[in-house]
């Protein structure tokens, strides 16, 4: 079966000798033709009349796009989804976003643009062409320049584009044929083996990940750090009978910070060894004032003479300003306070030790007042 | 061409002789049709094995841990930065001539863009495995990376190290899509020339179907422009994105504003060098002499002092600068480098970075392959020792003397730094035996009588 005609094909020599080909196929009014070099020449797309190339603005959207998206993704996530508390920063530092927006800026600008011209243009991926595997392209690879008329063209005559070439000093003129599988060939991005292919290689892509990421890595020595031997919280252990990480205290424990008092149940040994330590000072007073009136004074009154507005409805404590509080030493009043007495009782966990001691000397100051003597007016 | 005056109104050729596209076709594709030879064999066994101690030891801290290395407290960056730094800046001369010098229409680069472009991809593969190593937890690099996750956390943004890694990353893609763009025409002559099926199979896949057609090399010319202006402000972002990992914190010595344009031209410094080095090896081995001549060299080499010079005169400020800010602790730091435990890393950086670099001021000395290779690979050593000297003696001494320590590599430090020489070389010994070390088409493109006359006149 004769295979359809695609084109002629000519060789020249020189560059000049090409260009001027070239312009007396524009000039013959030509449109279905093509230029090969094998590589790039000055003018030649203007002596071609070819329209400026518009990757420039697709390198434009792209890049854009990427900037859109780099700053708008971190932006979301700084504002919204997972702001970051960095010494009071403001959390939408744009400085910090500037490097990350550039570099994806580029990446989609140059990437995109590449394969948009490879699929767009070069057609890919159907990419092969009648005039692949022949002498001339074999020339025009390497050191040939050639014009290629094709047959579609409406002007297209093969005696005449034939004489026309050899008279431009065209040497080789040839026909080129059309390979019958290329003419079933679709121009379709979406081909068949194609779009398998990539389908193929996504169904790959996503197995090595599943692999990866939930196989390998619970596996030996990937999940050592996941494998640690120190008890959680709630979680068993076959070190114990009971099979309970968590136990309790051991009996005796002392919590940090914390002193067990010593004179629990013995008020004379407390009154004997225990001395104030905090030396009397205004604001030692002012703290002693402002706890007892907290603590002590619903029950003890605003001024120890046990007459506070409870009086009445439970027994009520003693005056502090007896002669027998008056002469306890402090400790006595300490241990009172943290030991409780009769109904009174511990105010320990209520109550801080320094507290406690402030109290004492501010009761202390209390008694002075009720028993105020000529000499304290100097 | 020896007299003094240089006619500056003519543009030097690209190549020596005029050879015909298809000679220089024949030239190129020589070593990718035949055996490799028994030069390379050697290289390549010398490389590989560089490169098995390198595994090994990669082997040993994914096995045992960060703890196999010499960090400790206060230094707790080492030899692993310093090689991350190191290989990065390599990469940046690459870019530099192809981009850069595309922009800037110098047409000399068209003989060596291949190579560098080859060599900045490589090297910042070589870099890429140090920030991974570091990590401690190798196996989950995906943590880098925002995506949303069920742990609902986020990487940090403010971060100059989360930078890197959008930077490198960025930085290697576009390269490489860079790279395999000049590729395409290449591998369809490629295609056209060999008889060898399973070789006509890659290339014509890998090719794309280029044809050489006009309308296609309009596109092609377009794309390769967009990529050349976008990998230009790339490579200045990444190295300065690099430097700020240092220079966000708060270190003496390493919090300064100086340290971007620093780095950038400090890594074009060793980048060049590195080059350099490379394609005196490759135009040797492979007879490339007239298309990698040595007035590009030359060029190169003048490159190298341009850079060396701004590297020097940064340590001249960076010394002011400690001395103006009336600062005790950078003041400190600084005679703590010149003087101090590791005095003796800091004098060979400055000998080998600042001396020997100036040399190239002597025509004789530019134009002698034996002494520019001697230099560059001075200058490499020097460029090592900058990074080890930056990073490691800020740590090693900072604010407060009780917590200054002392920085010693182990073994496996400094098997990791011998198997990134190895994979770097090894891949560079590969590639010239698989893809055409200098572009075709460019070097075609830049022939005397390759271009038509009468553009001029339109």
């Amino acid at each position: 079966m004769k295979k359809p005609l695609y084109g002629l094909t000519a060789l020249f020599d020189t560059p000049d000798a090409l260009m001027q080909a070239v312009d007396e196929t524009v000039k013959a009014g030509y449109t279905r033709y093509d230029v090969h070099a094998p590589y790039p020449l000055h003018g030649l797309a203007r002596a071609m009349r070819l329209k400026p190339s518009p990757l420039g603005y697709f390198a434009l959207v792209f890049g854009l796009l990427g900037a859109v998206s780099a700053v708008g993704l971190m932006t979301w996530i700084t504002l919204v989804d997972y702001p970051l508390v960095i010494g009071g920063k403001p959390f939408w530092s744009w400085p910090a976003f500037v490097p990350v927006a550039f570099e994806i800026t580029v990446l989609l600008a140059s990437v995109l643009t590449v394969v948009s011209m490879i699929v767009i243009y070069f057609k890919f991926p159907n990419i092969s062409h009648p005039l692949h595997d022949t002498p001339f392209m074999k020339r025009v690879s390497s050191d040939g320049f050639g014009i290629c008329i094709e047959a579609a063209d409406p002007l297209f005559e093969e005696a005449r584009v034939r004489g026309m070439l050899t008279s431009l000093g065209g040497k080789d003129v040839g026909p080129v044929y059309f390979d019958v599988e290329d003419l079933n060939h679709g121009q379709k991005v979406f081909d068949l083996k194609f779009v398998g292919l990539l389908a193929g290689v996504g169904l790959l892509v996503s197995i090595i990940t599943y692999l990866g990421l939930n196989v390998m890595l619970y596996m030996k020595p990937f999940n050592w750090m996941m494998e640690q031997e120190k008890l959680k919280p709630q979680a068993a252990s076959a070190l114990f009978s009971n099979g309970i990480g968590m136990r309790p205290p051991v009996e005796g424990t002392v919590a940090r910070g914390f002193l067990p008092y010593p004179y629990k149940g013995r008020p004379e040994d407390a009154g004997r060894y225990l001395v104030n330590p905090l030396p009397v000072t205004k604001p030692v007073l002012d703290l002693g004032r402002e706890k007892y009136l907290t603590f002590c004074s619903p029950c003890h009154g605003n001024f120890g003479r046990g007459d506070s507005r409870l009086a009445g409805q439970f027994p009520n404590p003693p005056t502090l300003h007896s002669d027998k509080v008056r002469d306890w030493p402090d400790g006595s009043i300490y241990h009172v306070m943290t030991d409780g007495q009769n109904v009174m009782p511990s105010y320990a966990a209520q109550v801080s030790r320094d507290e406690r001691w402030a109290i004492v000397h501010y009761i202390r100051v209390l008694q002075r007042a009720h028993h105020a003597k000529e000499s304290d007016l100097q | 061409m020896s007299t003094g005056l240089v006619d500056y109104t003519r543009e030097e050729p690209v190549v020596a002789g005029r050879p015909t596209a298809s000679e220089i076709d024949a030239a190129i594709s020589a070593p990718l049709d035949q055996f490799p030879t028994r030069i390379w064999w050697i290289g390549f066994g010398i490389t590989s094995t560089m490169l098995a101690i390198g595994v090994l030891c990669v082997g040993i801290t994914l096995w045992s841990g960060v703890g196999t290395w010499g960090i400790n407290q206060p230094v707790a960056w080492g030899f692993d930065i310093v090689n991350f730094v190191f290989w990065v800046g390599i990469g940046h001369a690459g870019t530099l001539i192809s981009a850069i010098l595309f922009l800037l229409r110098q047409r000399w680069r068209n003989g060596i863009a291949r190579f560098a472009e080859a060599m900045t991809i490589f090297a910042v593969m070589c870099a890429a495995i140090f920030p991974l190593l570091h990590t401690g937890r190798q196996w989950l690099p995906l943590y880098l990376m925002p995506y949303p996750n069920q742990h609902g956390l986020w990487v940090n943004f403010t971060s100059p190290l989360l930078w890197d890694v959008f930077a490198v990353s960025t930085y290697l893609t576009v390269s490489a899509v860079f790279w395999y763009l000049g590729l395409v025409p290449d591998l369809a002559t490629l295609r056209d020339r060999t008889t060898h099926p399973v070789k006509k199979l890659i290339y014509s896949v890998f090719s794309l179907g280029w044809r050489h057609s006009g309308r296609h090399w309009h596109h092609f010319e377009r794309a390769y422009l967009i990529l050349a202006g976008f990998a230009t402000p790339l490579v200045l972002s990444v190295h300065t994105i690099v430097s700020f990992d240092f220079a966000v914190s708060v270190i003496p010595g390493w919090h300064t504003t100086i340290f971007p344009p620093y780095f950038v031209a400090g890594a074009v410094f060793s980048g060049f060098a590195m080059v350099q080095n490379s394609l005196i090896v490759v135009r040797q081995m492979f007879k490339l002499k007239h298309l990698i001549t040595l007035d590009t060299l030359e060029k190169m080499n003048k490159v190298m002092i341009v850079t060396g010079s701004m590297v020097g005169y940064a340590y001249a400020m960076e010394y002011f600068i400690a001395w103006y800010s009336g600062s005790q602790f950078e003041l400190f730091v600084f005679i703590n480098r010149a003087l101090g435990p590791y005095a003796w890393a800091y004098w060979t950086m400055v000998a080998c970075n600042v001396i020997f670099p100036q040399l190239f001021w002597f025509k004789k000395v530019r134009r002698s392959i034996p002494l520019m290779f001697g230099i560059g690979v001075l200058v490499n050593v020097g460029m090592w020792f900058e990074r080890f000297v930056i990073v490691v003696t800020s740590l090693s001494r900072d604010f407060l003397p009780s917590s200054w320590g002392h920085y010693v590599p182990s073994p496996v430090d400094v098997g990791i730094l011998v198997g990134s020489l190895g994979l770097f070389f090894t891949l560079i010994l590969v590639f010239v035996r698989v893809l055409p070390v200098i572009s075709l088409a460019e070097i075609k493109s830049v022939l005397p009588g390759a271009q038509p006359e009468r553009h001029e006149h339109n």
